[in-house]
């Protein structure tokens, strides 16, 4: 019975951190593209960008109220269910949270009135600098919270005294060894999301033959930033990997499916991991491949599975979400470039690359669950890494009750998905219909 | 005085502010959200225009003060949480409806409207009654058997009646026309609402509590105390007395002292709030444990607290700014 409860209370946390990241994975960087957007029409006095402003607003607004109220939901988390988190680490998560809602989610809350409605209100200026002021606070609130994570992932700086612990070295803790790397790639992460979002919708409105020069600007922004960032992606993903092969063996050996130690390890293409014979079926492997890549010797070693026997993470999860995330992020490199160069060299979108963009909007949301799967079902059986074990942590809620309440979200989360998507298009659709005007038109009612 | 005696009260009272910000700045707008459907369609954007600004940055106040509760009493928060555990997950879910049904009944067409302000209404009333529900249980110390759940119950209706005379009071301030004078009968059945739910509350958490009902019927305390109850019966009186007389004057076209009635439930709430406070203090959760027993080590407390001392005054001056920026009555609410 407790371990359903256990089981039942992360696959709660599990769906409610998953909902909760696809919109901060779209706010974070629509922030400062709406930021550069806005920049662009003081400038230039090319109402094109207020129009790619006022669309690409409106989706902001939306996409940052499900953040907020599944936001709120997560702080909640700690206490209904994982009590023993706060018990053991709350000397060190707790300032962190403190700080994130006091810097962070006050700033970007606040100012995100004056952002969405105040243009009438306030000048020009103070609207500029309003929507920096959201822009920086959804980025320092990335920072505090991946600060965290990245403590849960490398502890640093710190002691146990009588099953507490206490910093002892503030700044070691803070940029504890992963925090670098997982900020970066999170911080990008969110920039692809939103690069694809912006193009693939924006496609959407070309291929419906709405070729505005607003939409224009936003298909280019998007496109161009895509295809900047997916190579910087590529190599900051590959440091944090190697930064993992030193701190989480554990976790690498997951990923790449390697059981025993050895030398020389191959590159898996495909493979079905075995947990019950502790071997893969059916491999496909690039010799010598992860060796070279998480080593840069061909006959590196790499520690296996079988040497964390009963303290590793899933591996078929881990193993899969991994190629998820990388198969995503080649096919995102793919459709980016091409597009780029069309869009650079022709002036142009052939349609079957606009429909590939509009086929991946979404691909930032695959790739960056995908990736939080690998680093968080590969953090198991520990919630925070070789300090606290996950089932020492949670609370004692009846698993009869956790799973009332884990039907209940489910149930929200999956009308929200849909309606959210489903409003996006359609926003699409009726600004293409309407003609790049209606963007100064006010909407009949309010908008939020 | 030593840290490990001072901070916690400093946190006990930081808590007890950000929660006081929320149920007063949250209060208002759900309870206009509860109002939603007995509006005319034309004044329902209006409403909701009223408090469009404000939703996400006042929810903020019930993350920090939650946030408060987990980082500064992790051992009571875990407690409160887990014996709420069912009353806060019908709340989060209330909430998140309300939050998305902002944005959803103006992106989604006009067909869809309708279906999302009564999903607006719906978690408004939902997250109105789910707070009110946790606020008994915690009062009865969550305590099990009908009685205590009736009580629970009972102080749900009650907080969201509280939350309706917020709503209305605001509404009489952000609007005009019919829907304004519409606003001051929806604040008469506010406060019957919550003058019963005031008086239910009192009477029965000395019942309850013997700890707390010495600390009011004692003497000298009783005596100085007086003026409390008092004070929030005189408030209901005149605001009561008061209604029809602005429904006259506002029919005059005279919005002079459209604010009055605001600042009167807000006065409402203090001193319930206050009062409520001074019964639970020094315990976090009654009659079992006390703030210092459930205070976080004082390294975490400290580090948390100077962060707090230097960024609340920021907070308040930039929120003053905004109420500032979208003064006066409402208007129409565009991106443009």
């Amino acid at each position: 019975m407790e371990l359903d409860a256990l089981i039942l209370a992360r696959i709660q946390f599990a769906a409610n951190i998953t909902f909760h990241i696809l919109f901060p994975s779209i706010t974070i960087a629509l922030a400062w593209i709406l930021l550069f957007f806005k920049i662009r029409y003081t400038k230039t006095g090319d109402t094109a960008w207020l129009d790619a402003y006022g669309f690409w607003v409106k989706v902001f607004g939306l996409s940052f109220a499900l953040g907020v109220v599944s936001g709120v939901t997560m702080s909640f988390q700690f206490g209904t269910n994982w009590p023993g988190f706060m018990n053991t680490v709350g000397n060190i998560a707790g300032p962190l949270l403190a700080y994130e809602v006091l810097t962070a989610f006050f700033l970007e809350a606040t100012f995100l009135a004056i952002m969405l409605f105040g243009r009438r209100f306030v000048s020009e200026r103070t609207h500029n600098i309003a929507t920096f002021l959201v822009a920086l606070g959804t980025t320092a609130s990335a920072f505090w919270i991946l600060t965290l994570n990245s403590w849960m992932q490398t502890p640093a700086g710190y002691e146990m005294v009588e099953g507490q612990i206490v910093i002892t070295d503030w700044l070691a803790a803070l940029f504890n060894p992963s925090l670098p790397y997982r900020l970066t790639h999170m911080l990008m992460a969110s920039g692809l999301t939103a690069a694809f979002l912006v193009a693939g919708l924006s496609a959407y409105r070309w291929l419906r033959g709405d070729r505005s020069s607003g939409v224009m600007k936003a298909l280019r922004t998007g496109v161009l930033g895509a295809a900047a960032l997916i190579p910087l992606q590529i190599f900051v993903g590959d440091l944090h990997g190697l930064n993992t092969f030193e701190h989480q063996p554990a976790k690498i050996a997951a990923m790449e499916g390697v059981w025993e130690t050895q030398r020389g390890v191959p590159l898996l293409l495909f493979a079905l991991p075995n947990e019950a014979e502790r071997r893969n079926d059916y491999e496909i492997r690039i010799p010598r491949g992860a060796s070279l890549i998480l080593t840069h010797s061909l006959d590196g070693e790499i520690k296996g599975l079988n040497e964390f026997e009963g303290m590793h993470p899933p591996v078929a999860k881990v193993f899969w979400s991994f190629r998820i995330m990388v198969g995503v992020g080649l096919i995102m490199l793919a459709v980016s470039w091409v597009a780029a160069w069309q869009l650079v060299r022709r002036k142009m979108l052939s349609p079957w690359v606009a429909k590939a963009l509009v086929g991946m909007t979404f691909s930032g949301w695959i790739a960056t669950v995908a990736g939080w799967y690998v680093t968080e079902i590969g953090r198991q059986p520990w919630l925070v890494y070789g300090v606290l074990a996950t089932k020492d942590a949670v609370g004692d809620v009846s698993a009869a009750m956790v799973a009332v309440s884990l039907t209940m979200y489910l149930g929200v989360y999956v009308v929200m998905l849909f309606a959210y998507i489903s409003v996006l298009f359609y926003m699409a659709r009726k600004a293409g219909s309407n003609g790049p005007a209606s963007m100064d038109e006010p909407e009949k009612g309010v908008a939020r | 005085m030593n840290a490990e005696i001072w901070l916690p009260m400093a946190f006990a009272g930081l808590m007890a502010l950000s929660l006081l910000m929320y149920v007063v700045l949250d209060g208002y707008d759900l309870g206009v959200g509860i109002l939603l459907p007995f509006a005319k369609d034309d004044d329902k954007d209006t409403m909701v225009s009223s408090i469009g600004p404000f939703w996400d940055a006042n929810e903020t106040w019930l993350v920090l003060g939650v946030g408060l509760l987990l980082v500064a009493f992790p051992k009571a928060h875990g407690i409160i949480l887990q014996a709420l555990y069912l009353p806060v997950t019908v709340m989060l879910i209330g909430l998140i409806l309300r939050g998305v049904a902002f944005d959803f009944r103006v992106k989604a067409g006009v067909r869809y409207k309708g279906l999302w302000n009564r999903v607006f209404a719906a978690g408004s009333l939902i997250a109105s009654m789910a707070q009110g529900v946790m606020l008994g249980r915690y009062l009865t110390a969550f305590e099990p058997g009908w009685q205590a759940w009736a009580f629970a119950l009972l102080v749900g209706v009650g907080l969201s009646a509280a939350y309706v005379l917020l709503g209305a009071c605001w509404l009489i301030m952000k609007s005009e026309g019919t829907l304004q004078r519409q606003a001051i009968g929806w604040a008469r059945y506010g406060v019957f609402g919550t003058a019963l739910c005031v008086a239910a509350v009192s009477l029965v958490t000395p019942l309850v509590s013997e700890r707390i009902a010495a600390k009011w019927f004692e003497m000298p305390e009783f005596f100085l105390l007086l003026p409390l109850p008092l004070l929030t019966l005189a408030l209901f009186v005149l605001l009561l007395l008061m209604l029809p007389r602005l429904d006259q004057r506002l029919g005059q076209g005279d919005q002079h002292l459209c604010w009055l009635p605001f600042s009167m439930a807000v006065g409402i709430f203090l001193l319930s709030f206050y009062g409520l406070s001074y019964s639970v203090f020094p315990d976090v959760i009654i009659d079992k444990l006390d703030i210092w027993e459930a205070a976080a080590h004082p390294q975490a407390l400290w580090v948390i607290f100077i962060g707090a001392v230097v960024v609340l005054p920021a907070i308040v001056a930039y929120t003053v700014f905004v109420y500032r920026v979208f003064w006066g009555k409402t208007r129409e609410l565009t991106y443009s």
